[in-house]
């Protein structure tokens, strides 16, 4: 049994910047990672960091932005923390040594990205989340943070009463992966859930193999509902074979879209007559997919993304990492010829949900960066917000999980009065859960026991571990997550519609079938991959389904959610947040307003034109 | 061991006939892939047309008997344009055998955890091409460090040099957080620490080098690099960077370097390895610091 005052659960840009953030409150804290630290997946982030540092711009105008390109279903109260915290926290990358890219006169550039009034993203080269990785790592180190690295956390260890507004995290319970050993991890204070996305229920992503909503389950199996799970961000610009991304830099900088005409298409074809390449990211997923569906597209997969007139000087200054990338990924020189790019699974805007604290519904339960939701990004997040997130909100949990106050939120959480039923019969059943069966190997425990939370975690946690290990003959786990994510990629993609999105829920509910058979070939308790893959795939198979519950509901066309029925947003139903949660077993939806009313004033909703 | 198979999905016609005009362009892709329209993956092609690549992977398992003695398994995976040698392990393990075991994440060459003895020289699975090497393709983790599992060595000597070398900004006062302004730094001292800066901790350059595998002290490659980002940079004061040095020229530190340049060689990520350890001796010499 491991102790201590705060624990963080992933160490990616949210989980350092939380932990040095409680750990400056004063709180013993440590890190438990299934990665090391510089191997979290923050490091490929490309971009940059939204932060209004100029003359001219403020932090108004980057709310305003925001709200805007949500498609106004983020809530103002986060939206103006993010804008006004983000310079202060971006300064302080930057004296804690991160190497951003500078002016002549010796100050960090900023440059213009899709969606913004004013070119404030901050950025290091195309490789900005890699030295925001390694700057924060080398701040952990520096304050000698504990770090529990290649330790993967199954479940969470909660209380059990029957409201989750009531239950209380006591710890975690992880898994070394090195030595098979199940352990128990004690929080005075707080856990914090920093574990990513959930971009491999996809098949064609962005994100790494190890973003796999580990978070998101385990919260959502604890009772802390999830929020605004079907908007799922397609970016405009990942490489055909492998997903890997293209930067919103390059469009930023000047880069073209080309369909197989050699057709400026996002003005030929007015998706986006005035910002063109640079409109959101949804306008221009969409732009290059119906080109692709009407012939325009290059070997019918793809556009052209052209960065050679930019000039090899300003490429190799500020694009230099995007010539390697498509040069060893797709074999194309970037200075010679344009680069093949379509719309790729990238980032998941909803999430666990919190308030401005971190805070989820369940006492001493955090979450910050991608697997929460407080929620900045609304209906779509623009290009260089994500990165001032995980060190706004990821500072500003660890510092409350320590005991720092940070006053009353003005965002409330779980279940309460100020909700909205649903009252739609769900078309598909959800499938057995493995949660009444104790026996079942697809049994994750659920939510403890009042009494010695912690301990009957871990028990229930080896028993688990256990049973996996004892069958030695089944479904693996390989055959699921691949059938999963084909029918999410298939089916709950850039366009949606109703039989497909419960095609898709019927799919997933057969995987929670063969789940229920599900074994571990590797009979090794030493760096037992099959293992961990075997219960990320559990958590996989609950997230899927949590998007496509949302996508099913949300019928109206907001942000990055387009639905075939109705291809309008829909202000008068939908000003609202979806969430899941998970009751006995059973999701069940609720809805909560938008707040768009922010510290002066109340962001309209306007048409959303670029 | 599974297999599976990819069939193709037996459906009914997906479409209500009066949605046609508004059917989506991916709903318009999806059915034709369902009616069989659209050309099957090229995966698919490849192993019709029976290309394969034969690679020869080390495996190794203290607990598991028939693996206690290290061996070569052959795997025949079916070959794709643009595959690499991550793509071909993951093939084998998801296809063949769920036991083989190696470390991967970002699979975009940021992540370094997938650096590996391919044919002889340390590389990054994810961005090597398998149409580049000679079959039958050898994978075998990271010579001179300890072997946890198949490919899977033990990192915490190379974690263990990285920390030695003080590796964070070492500014002399924070400011507070009101009057929060950046350091200034010269687009020309950027320039002159960005390569160093791309180090993605893979531990290939320390696999690689000699002299590292004679002196287990040796601070090695990476480390030195490490420290010359920060000894470099102009916004750390002349004082802290003559704190670095003494670091560096400690008995096992940069003089250790015999320039063989295998470092600069196989780093994925370009970063001129030797080039920056040669420099740091000089600035030691400059500064009058003892070498060894």
């Amino acid at each position: 049994m491991y102790e201590h005052d705060v624990l963080v659960v992933g160490a990616g840009g949210a989980g350092l910047r939380a932990a040095i953030a409680a750990h400056e409150a004063g709180a013993d804290t440590a890190i438990v990672s299934k990665l090391h630290p510089v191997r979290s997946h923050t490091g490929a982030a490309e971009g940059g960091i939204n932060a209004a540092l100029q003359e001219g711009d403020d932090w108004e105008l980057h709310a305003y932005d925001t709200m805007k390109g949500s498609d106004y279903l983020a809530d103002a109260p986060a939206v103006e923390t993010l804008a006004q915290d983000a310079p202060e926290d971006t300064m302080r990358l930057e004296h804690w040594g991160m190497p951003f890219s500078r002016e002549e006169d010796g100050r960090v550039s900023q440059r213009p990205f899709g969606g913004l009034s004013y070119p404030r993203t901050t950025y290091a080269g195309a490789e900005t989340g890699h030295h925001l990785l390694h700057t924060m790592y080398e701040q952990v180190v520096k304050r000698g943070i504990q770090v529990y690295d290649e330790w993967y956390v199954m479940n969470l260890a909660t209380t059990d009463e029957e409201d989750p507004n009531d239950r209380q995290c006591e710890g975690i319970v992880a898994y070394d992966v090195q030595t098979g050993t199940v352990e128990g991890f004690k929080a005075n204070q707080g856990v914090i859930l920093a574990t990513g996305g959930p971009g491999q229920a996809f098949d064609h992503t962005t994100n790494a193999v190890s973003c796999t909503g580990d978070g998101h389950a385990m919260a959502y199996r604890a009772g802390a509902p999830l929020e605004d799970m079907e908007f799922i961000q397609f970016h405009p610009t990942s490489l055909p074979s492998t997903g890997v991304l293209i930067s919103e830099g390059v469009r930023g900088e000047g880069g073209i879209l080309y369909n197989n005409e050699g057709e400026r298409f996002m003005f030929e074809y007015g998706y986006a007559n005035n910002s063109g390449e640079l409109a959101s990211r949804d306008v221009v997923a969409r732009a290059e997919l119906d080109e692709v569906a009407e012939g325009r597209g290059v070997k019918d997969e793809y556009v052209h993304l052209d960065m050679r007139h930019l000039g090899e000087e300003r490429i190799l200054d500020r694009l230099e990492n995007i010539l390697h990338l498509a040069e060893d990924f797709e074999g194309v020189d970037g200075l010679v010829e344009p680069m093949p790019v379509k719309p790729g699974q990238h980032y998941a805007m909803g999430g666990i949900e919190v308030d401005e604290n971190g805070q989820t519904c369940i006492d001493g339960l955090y979450a910050a960066g991608e697997c929460a939701c407080v929620s900045v990004h609304g209906g779509n997040r623009l290009g260089g917000n994500a990165l001032p997130e995980l060190i706004v909100f990821g500072k500003r949990a660890g510092a409350h999980a320590a005991g720092d106050d940070l006053g009353e939120p003005e965002i409330r959480t779980g279940y309460g009065d100020d909700v909205e039923d649903d009252d739609t019969e769900l078309p598909v059943a959800p499938g057995a859960s493995g949660l009444d069966s104790a026996d079942s190997v697809a049994a994750d425990g659920g939510v403890a026991a009042e009494t010695g939370t912690l301990e009957q975690a871990v028990e229930r946690e080896r028993a688990r571990v256990d049973r996996l290990m004892d069958k030695d003959s089944g479904v693996q786990h390989a055959e699921i997550r691949a059938k999963l994510q084909n029918a999410m990629t298939d089916y709950v993609n850039v366009f949606r519609n109703e039989e497909g999105i419960e095609k898709a829920l019927e799919i997933i509910r057969e995987c929670r079938e063969e789940y229920q058979d599900v074994y571990v070939d590797d009979p090794s308790t030493t760096f037992n991959t099959d293992l961990q893959q075997t219960i990320e795939t559990r958590n996989l198979i609950d997230v899927a389904e949590t998007i496509a519950l949302g996508a099913l509901v949300r019928n109206e066309f907001r942000g990055a959610h387009w639905r075939q029925e109705n291809q309008v947003r829909d202000d008068e139903n939908w000003l609202k947040h979806t969430l899941v949660s998970w009751d006995d077993g059973e999701p069940s939806i609720f809805y909560r307003p938008v707040i768009l009313e922010g510290e002066e004033k109340t962001y309209e909703p306007k048409v959303r034109s670029y | 061991m599974s297999t599976q198979q990819q069939e193709p999905e037996s459906q009914e016609s997906p479409q209500d006939p009066e949605m046609k005009g508004t059917e989506s362009p991916q709903q318009r892709r999806l059915k034709e892939k369902e009616e069989g329209m659209v050309d099957e993956h090229a995966e698919e092609e490849a192993e019709a047309a029976g290309e394969t690549v034969h690679i020869k992977v080390f495996r190794y398992d203290p607990e598991v008997a028939d693996k206690q003695e290290p061996r070569f398994d052959d795997f025949h995976v079916p070959f794709e344009k643009g595959m690499t040698v991550l793509d071909a392990v993951m093939y084998a393990r998801d296809e063949f055998d769920s036991s083989l075991t190696f470390r991967h994440s970002c699979r975009q060459a940021v992540c370094g955890s997938d650096a590996f003895f391919v044919n002889g020289s340390q590389m990054l699975g994810c961005k090597t091409q398998l149409s580049e090497l000679e079959q039958p393709v050898r994978i075998e983790p990271l010579p001179h460090q300890e072997v946890v599992k198949d490919l899977v060595v033990d990192m915490d000597h190379f974690y263990d040099q990285m920390h030695a070398v003080e590796p964070y900004f070492q500014d002399e006062d924070t400011p507070a957080a009101s009057d929060l302004e950046e350091q200034r730094q010269s687009p020309e001292n950027r320039e002159k620490i960005k390569m160093s800066s791309r180090c993605i901790w893979c531990g290939a350059c320390m696999s690689s080098c000699n002299i590292a595998a004679g002196d287990n002290e040796y601070l090695g490659p990476a480390a030195i690099n490490k420290a010359y980002k920060f000894a470099m940079d102009d916004r750390e004061s002349e004082e802290i960077k003559e704190h670095r040095l003494r670091i560096l020229e400690q008995e096992h530190g940069v003089w250790r370097c015999q320039t063989q340049f295998s470092c600069t060689e196989v780093c994925p990520k370009d970063i001129p390895l030797t080039e920056h350890i040669q420099e740091l001796k000089r600035e030691a010499v400059k500064k009058n610091l003892k070498f060894w």
